[in-house]
């Protein structure tokens, strides 16, 4: 179901089968104008694999937000390459990149940042529908995720009904609805109780992850570090240490 | 991605209602206050509408119905003699004091009609007999106001300029904006009705010959008379005008309906806003997983539309009730609504709503998605 709708300039590297899924070179990223001019991201050298779940980790104010945003394509980069699934992201307009947005990145916020006044269903076929699917089968294929993350029996519910970890969980519905490729989170599980945030996790391990998909979790929640299969470590805007997860939970 | 616009907009009741009830209540004041507006003009016309003649010749200098300008006997002749004429005859039209049997004195609007083919006669009459006008001391009241007179009947009598006056019929009179009752008699008593001068008749109504355009015959008229003529229509708008340009009217009930406007527009602009302020989180949210500029514009543009229209239908219909109930019976509410008011009001209300959901519609523009990931 992974519909690459976007024509673009594929890099050697990423268009391998089990390649990379995202591609950072030499980013640099910083904020402000004039005289007052704040560097965030300094020469940040990254790649995500496909099938993989990566851990962003850092103190507060490390860049890891600003980082998942240019991943994502909701921000702009100041140099650098940055490779979405072979697509030059950076090169992209605004236009373009709103559409590739659509077609390839998936959302999952801290704050959840579902529409309180559409019930569960209507929440999660908002992707589908900004696609251009018609209104039904898009809500048909909301419940079918709804489900999946175990929420069949609260589709028609709104989101203020609904408690945190069941909000997160329509929220990733939502997010993987569009079959995108790329999945960002940002502390997802940083407004929820411990528990609840580890069935979170499990649920981007069992239900997100798949062999085409790479999952980007920002978080500084050391309870839920088990779950990411490399854990990439920022300081001050740099990224200081990639490495495997020695306590990966199977 | 209407739907999702709409049910944003619905699903939370009290702003929804806020949002709707605000643009009702100024679109309610809006059409209130112009509706009276337009009644109160309206009224200063409406002896021209009961009297009521294709054309009307006056004198050059004539500014409102409601002012004495005497013409000369010669005049009607003249008039008479233009071709296209197909028939003339005097009107009098003057403030006459009533002395009523309790010994009171009430100004009446005094119309002397032409006795012989009773030109000008009021519109309708409720009770009598117009024919009776030509009795001896006949007068025919009108109802608007007749209060004033101590609501006769017919057969009851009362004194004017020390001549005796009997009531013969009731006639449908509209209220005007003196609020003096109306009284119809002949032009001959009408003339002993109030101190005798020299020029006595003030009005010369004319109709024009089949096949002769009346604008023509206007112009016939002004030209060999020298005096001024102009159709129903145009007295109507002498009068109007005068009062428009004369009269506090304008200036007082136009500040009213501009501080309506402002206010309204303020308070709509002002919720909006807050709305639009609400569900930016939203929209970024919605921008970030890849909706469109045009599809957010688009849906915001709904949004204010939809309040755009809800509160104008429910705004006029609130109007035309107060104006329908102010208006029944006793009723003595000038309200007047022309369809031209509730154009401008609508496109008001549309330009109100438009423009403040432009104030938020710039905002989600510039939002940049990036500000979803950050609390
Ligand atoms: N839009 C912005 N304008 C100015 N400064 C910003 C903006 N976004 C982030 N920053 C700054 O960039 C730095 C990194 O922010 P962020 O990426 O949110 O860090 P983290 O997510 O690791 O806490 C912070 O100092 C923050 O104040
Ligand atoms: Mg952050």
């Amino acid at each position: 179901m992974v519909k690459p709708s976007l024509a673009v300039a594929t890099s050697p590297a990423a268009a391998a089968p089990g390649g990379l899924a995202v591609s950072l070179q030499g980013v640099n990223k910083s904020f402000g104008m004039g005289n007052t001019y704040l560097p965030v991201l300094k020469d940040i050298n990254l790649d995500v694999r496909r099938g993989e779940l990566m851990l962003l980790v850092g103190p507060s104010g490390c860049g890891k937000t600003t980082l998942l945003s240019v991943m994502a394509g909701i921000l702009d980069v100041d140099n650098g390459v940055v490779d979405v699934f072979g697509a030059r992201v950076d090169k992209l307009s605004q236009s373009k990149k709103t559409r590739f947005r659509q077609a390839n990145i998936g959302f999952i916020f801290q704050q959840f940042n579902l529409i309180p006044t559409l019930t569960a269903t209507e929440n999660v076929a908002v992707p589908l529908i900004i696609a251009g699917q018609p209104y039904r089968a898009a809500l048909e294929r909301a419940r079918h995720y709804l489900s999946l993350v175990g929420l069949g029996e609260r589709l028609e519910h709104f989101p203020p009904q609904l408690s945190g970890g069941q909000q997160q969980r329509v929220a990733i519905a939502r997010a993987l609805v569009a079959e995108p490729r790329l999945v960002v989170c940002d502390e997802p599980t940083a407004a929820l109780d411990s528990s609840t945030g580890q069935l979170v996790m499990e649920m981007f391990r069992n239900v997100a992850l798949s062999a085409e998909r790479a999952i980007v979790v920002v978080t500084h929640d050391n309870r839920i570090f088990s779950y990411g299969d490399r854990i990439a470590e920022m300081l001050d805007g740099r990224i200081v240490d990639i490495h495997d997860n020695p306590d990966r939970v199977k | 991605m209407w739907r999702i616009g709409l049910k944003m907009l619905m699903g939370d009741r009290a702003k929804y209602l806020t949002l709707v009830g605000g643009v009702s209540v100024v679109v309610f004041l809006f059409i209130q206050q112009g509706s009276v507006f337009c009644g109160l003009i309206g009224r200063t016309a409406k002896p021209v509408e009961a009297i009521g003649a294709p054309i009307w010749v006056v004198d050059r200098n004539l500014q409102v119905v409601d002012e004495f300008k005497g013409l000369l006997d010669t005049d009607l002749l003249r008039v008479r003699s233009v071709e296209g004429v197909k028939w003339a005859v005097p009107l009098f039209i003057r403030q006459a004091q009533v002395r009523l049997p309790s010994g009171k004195f009430q100004a009446v609007r005094l119309v002397g009609i032409d006795g012989a083919t009773l030109v000008g006669r009021p519109p309708r009459l409720l009770e009598g007999r117009i024919e009776d006008l030509n009795a001896p001391d006949a007068v025919i009241v009108g109802r608007a106001e007749m209060e004033r007179l101590g609501s006769p009947q017919i057969g009851d009598t009362f004194e004017i300029n020390d001549r005796r006056a009997r009531v013969v019929g009731i006639a449908d009179v509209p209220r005007d904006f003196l609020s003096n009752p109306y009284l119809y008699t002949t032009f001959e008593r009408a003339v002993q009705y109030v101190p005798r001068e020299r020029k006595l008749m003030n009005y010369i109504l004319a109709a024009p010959k089949e096949g002769y355009a009346a604008q023509q015959v206007i112009a016939d008229i002004e030209r060999v008379t020298g005096l001024a003529a102009y159709d129903e229509d145009g007295m109507r708008w002498l009068t109007m005008n005068y009062y428009l340009r004369n009269t506090g009217i304008p200036v007082n009930i136009g500040i009213s309906v501009a501080l309506v406007f402002l206010v309204g527009m303020a308070i709509i602009g002002q919720t909006f806003y807050a709305f639009a302020l609400q569900n930016e989180k939203y929209f970024g949210a919605l921008k970030a997983m890849g909706a469109g500029s045009l599809t957010l514009v688009g849906m915001i543009m709904l949004q204010s539309v939809i309040i755009g229209l809800i509160g104008y239908g429910i705004g006029v219909g609130g109007g035309a009730l107060i104006g329908y109930l102010g208006g029944q019976g006793k009723g003595k509410l000038a309200f007047y609504t022309p369809y031209q008011l509730l154009v401008i009001s609508f496109i008001a209300t549309m330009l109100i709503c438009v423009l403040s959901s432009l104030l938020s519609i710039q905002r989600v523009l510039r939002l940049e998605p990036a500000v979803v990931f950050r609390g």
